[in-house]
């Protein structure tokens, strides 16, 4: 009966917290506003990349031409016979490594050591460029050796050609710009920009830099691995 | 990580010196609500004009040589878009949303004005290359606003080749654009409150403002991505909305796409945008007919919910748009149900803003009158959306003269009236003078009696069968001789009314020079926006300290208080403990 009672009223101060804090005075969430408004953004984007997502499925299922083997044509081999979606395993791998670096400078921003913060997010932002350096060459082997294009292709459904380009090149244009931000953000940690403002702004890009990666693995499941 | 809320802190603002820095490339947020409200004003008076050469047309068929079929479409394009997106979007948000949300918060200015200020620049390009439409080889798409394809892109379409690729690009522009300043007022409110003021004391137009701002948030996405993927039709012949298709007598290069994919994408955006501009309206209304009938809105906490709810469920509605297309009628029978589920909320509203009327102390001041005639316009446009939301009653209606009366009444009429009697009632705020009185009473009386003139007729001659976007109805079997009558009707009110409206601008101009030195608070309402430090405010708007807010925006004419009315930031001690209070 006791037990039950504590449960009770745990129960009602969960409710009574949430409440509190989504109506108290001067602000919503209790974090940094640039905090707030990239989660916000991030919502939005969400959304931008479901209607890509949605939109590439729908079209796949109402092709009427049969649509092209995915682990067939993103095979390299190298010598050997070709593994199927290595190069996109390489990517991925090189993405989430990022992540990785990415959360380790968050960590040293907040202890002010600006050295180690600026070098990460330098290595953040340098495999960014490598994992463009590869879709580049993805790009350039579907292009120019396998002839597909965004308004047709030899293996099948047109559809193909213009969702990959499409898709890939908008989260392409997602990883360029958190490129130059990061570069940015680095450049600002070594001058000491952010000495009176704090460093919120590095845990604020590193939300946007693992929201890209997020989107890189719904990309990978719906488009490559489908 | 501990930090400083922003309401805490000094915040950095840019005080340029110059002429320049202070009114064209300026990050003060009632400057840009300006810069916007004179952009969308001015594009308004386009889409206007468009209106009035459809009206010559269809009022007197033949008789103007310069509008031929095609310029008739452009025209119910051009009109349409810019309208809805252009103007009234714009203006809610971009313009009211600049100016209220920050002073009726009690804010400096907004969270990240530089944005703020890149988001009006990029407003304008939007702007200008929709307008460029007008100029380029064809001219303007005329697919119809909701540009469906294949039509809007293949041969035979007015502005198939440049002119829709203008709208989508613009279209895109203006997504970037109001992201940037859509993150701004929602970050704003959400986190630069004053002190002592809780979400449950936000005046209403600040609930229906954010609201509005969320709902764009998350639907513009879907208009961005068909509009990406419309251009990419167009430039790249890709196949996404595009089937196999013959187009005058020639087969055209794609095949294999969904053009009811298209649709989706679109009305996903498309139905709330219609609430992207009720919400606000609805806000800005319940405090304009608190304040001007001195008594506190009536359920409070219930408008709020209900502001909440229209905006979760205008995401699950989209599909009534498309009962005519073709999907699967389960789908019709799940989005008529949702559709009509939105009334409850809806008319809760409707009979709060009723019941705050109820025994008031009215002043029917030109605000007022606006405030009131949208309840009547509102009313008439949701019960006709009643029989609209409903397939079978849908179906024969659809692409008639009824649901052309409809929504203009829903969501053209009504936020115009609320847009209107929002600029009588902050005129003065940011000028420090009043709109002349009498030219205030002429432009509403001919515009709401106009409004009935125009559009009862439409629902009559809609439910006879007259079919929309039609160029010239022709010889039918169906149609009696009293179509052309009420067409010729209507045309003369829509002139009329017209003319009403730059009688407004005239006002304007006239009052901004001439008008009368407005006292301060002239309206004697209770919320922050009036309690600045300099009045009209300046960059800034508080003094030393921001603010701080005691009680809810809705003190009016409360028990043993000297006046009808308790600023938000008066303090306490001055009245019997608790008055006035949420």
């Amino acid at each position: 009966m006791a037990q039950s009672t504590a449960d009770v009223v745990a129960a009602n101060d969960v409710v009574t917290d949430l409440v509190s804090d989504w109506s108290a005075e001067k602000e919503v969430f209790k974090v940094h506003w640039g905090k707030a408004m990239m989660w916000i953004f991030l919502l939005s984007d969400t959304f931008i990349f479901t209607s890509f997502l949605t939109g590439y499925m729908k079209v796949r299922i109402s092709s009427t031409v049969p649509w092209p083997n995915s682990s067939e044509i993103f095979a390299l081999s190298f010598g050997g016979d070709p593994i199927p979606l290595i190069l996109i395993a390489i990517m991925t791998f090189v993405l989430i490594t990022s992540s990785g670096t990415m959360a380790l400078a968050v960590n040293y921003g907040y202890r002010k050591d600006r050295m180690k913060a600026a070098v990460l997010l330098l290595i953040t932002a340098g495999f960014g460029l490598m994992f463009v350096g590869m879709q580049a060459f993805e790009w350039t082997k579907l292009i120019v050796d396998e002839g597909v294009r965004p308004w047709g292709n030899p293996f099948g459904a047109a559809q193909f050609g213009a969702s990959f380009f499409m898709i890939t090149g908008f989260h392409g244009l997602h990883v360029s710009g958190g490129v130059i931000y990061l570069t940015y953000v680095a450049v600002g940690v070594l001058n000491g920009r952010y000495e009176k403002k704090g460093y919120d702004i590095i845990e604020i890009a590193g939300l946007y830099w693992h929201f890209v990666d997020l989107v890189w693995v719904f990309i990978f499941a719906f488009f490559y691995l489908w | 990580m501990a930090h400083v809320a922003l309401a805490d802190k000094e915040q950095e603002l840019a005080h340029p010196k110059t002429w320049i820095g202070m009114y064209v490339w300026s990050q003060d947020h009632k400057i840009i609500g300006i810069q916007y409200i004179i952009t969308a004003t001015a594009v308004g008076v386009i889409a206007l004009i468009l209106s009035g050469l459809m009206r010559l047309q269809l009022g007197y068929p033949g008789v103007f040589d310069f509008i031929q079929p095609d310029e008739y479409y452009q025209a119910v394009t051009m009109h349409g878009m810019i309208m809805i997106v252009f103007m009234l979007t714009a203006f809610f948000l971009g313009g009211f949303g600049n100016v209220l949300v920050p002073l009726m918060c009690g804010a400096r200015d907004m969270a990240f004005p530089y944005m703020n200020m890149l988001s009006y620049w990029v407003y304008l390009l939007s702007v200008i290359v929709v307008c460029a439409s007008f100029f380029v080889p064809e001219g303007p798409t005329g697919a119809g606003w909701t540009l469906y394809p294949p039509q809007a892109i293949t041969e035979g379409t007015a502005g198939a080749d440049w002119g829709i690729i203008c709208m989508t690009v613009s279209l895109g522009l203006f997504v970037v654009a109001f992201t940037m300043g859509g993150l701004n007022y929602v970050t704003t409110a959400f986190q630069a409150r004053t002190r002592g003021m809780t979400l449950m004391r936000m005046p209403l137009s600040v609930w229906g403002i954010i609201m509005a701002t969320i709902l764009g948030l998350l639907a513009f996405p879907a208009l961005l991505v068909s509009v990406i993927m419309m251009t990419l039709d167009k430039t790249l012949e890709t196949s996404f909305f595009m089937p196999a298709i013959s187009s005058l007598g020639e087969n055209l290069s794609h095949e294999g796409g969904s053009p009811i994919l298209f649709q989706h994408l679109f009305w996903f955006f498309g139905h709330p945008e219609v609430y992207i501009v009720a919400l606000p309206a609805f806000g800005i209304v319940s405090d304009l007919i608190s304040t001007h009938a001195r008594k506190n809105i009536f359920g409070y906490r219930m408008m709020v919910w209900a502001i909440v709810a229209i905006g979760g469920l205008s995401f699950i509605v989209w599909a009534h748009h498309m009962y005519v297309s073709g999907m699967n009628p389960y789908f019709g029978f799940f989005f008529a149900t949702t559709t009509l589920i939105i009334a409850v909320p809806t008319a809760i509203k409707v009979y709060n803003w009723v019941l705050t009327l109820w025994r008031g102390n009215i002043h029917l001041t030109v605000p007022m009158l606006f405030a009131i005639g949208f309840i009547f316009t509102f009313i008439h446009g949701g019960i006709t959306g009643l029989f609209l939301g409903n397939v079978v009653v849908d179906v024969p209606l659809s692409d008639t003269y009824f649901v052309v009366g409809h929504f203009h009444m829903v969501m053209g009429v009504s936020p115009f009236l609320v847009v209107f009697g929002g600029i009588y009632h902050w005129f003065p705020l940011l000028t420090g003078r009043m709109l002349n009185d009498t030219m205030g009473k002429i432009h509403f009386w001919v515009t709401f009696l106009g409004t009935y003139a125009i559009y009862l007729p439409m629902h009559y001659i809609g439910i006879l069968g007259v079919p929309r976007r039609y160029y010239a109805n022709g010889t039918t079997e169906f149609l009696p001789d009293s179509v052309q009558s009420a067409n010729v009707s209507i045309t003369i009110a829509a002139l009329v009314v017209a003319a009403a409206q730059f009688l407004f601008l005239i006002n304007i101009f006239w009052s901004i020079f001439k008008g009368r030195k407005s006292a301060r608070n002239p309206w004697r309402a209770t919320t922050l926006e009036w309690q600045t430090a300099d009045y009209p405010p300046k960059h800034g708007n508080w003094g030393k300290e921001l603010p701080v807010v005691y009680r809810w925006a809705y003190s009016y004419s409360v028990p043993g208080a000297k006046e009808d009315f308790i600023p938000q930031t008066e303090t306490p001690s001055r009245y019997t403990k608790g008055e006035g209070d949420v």
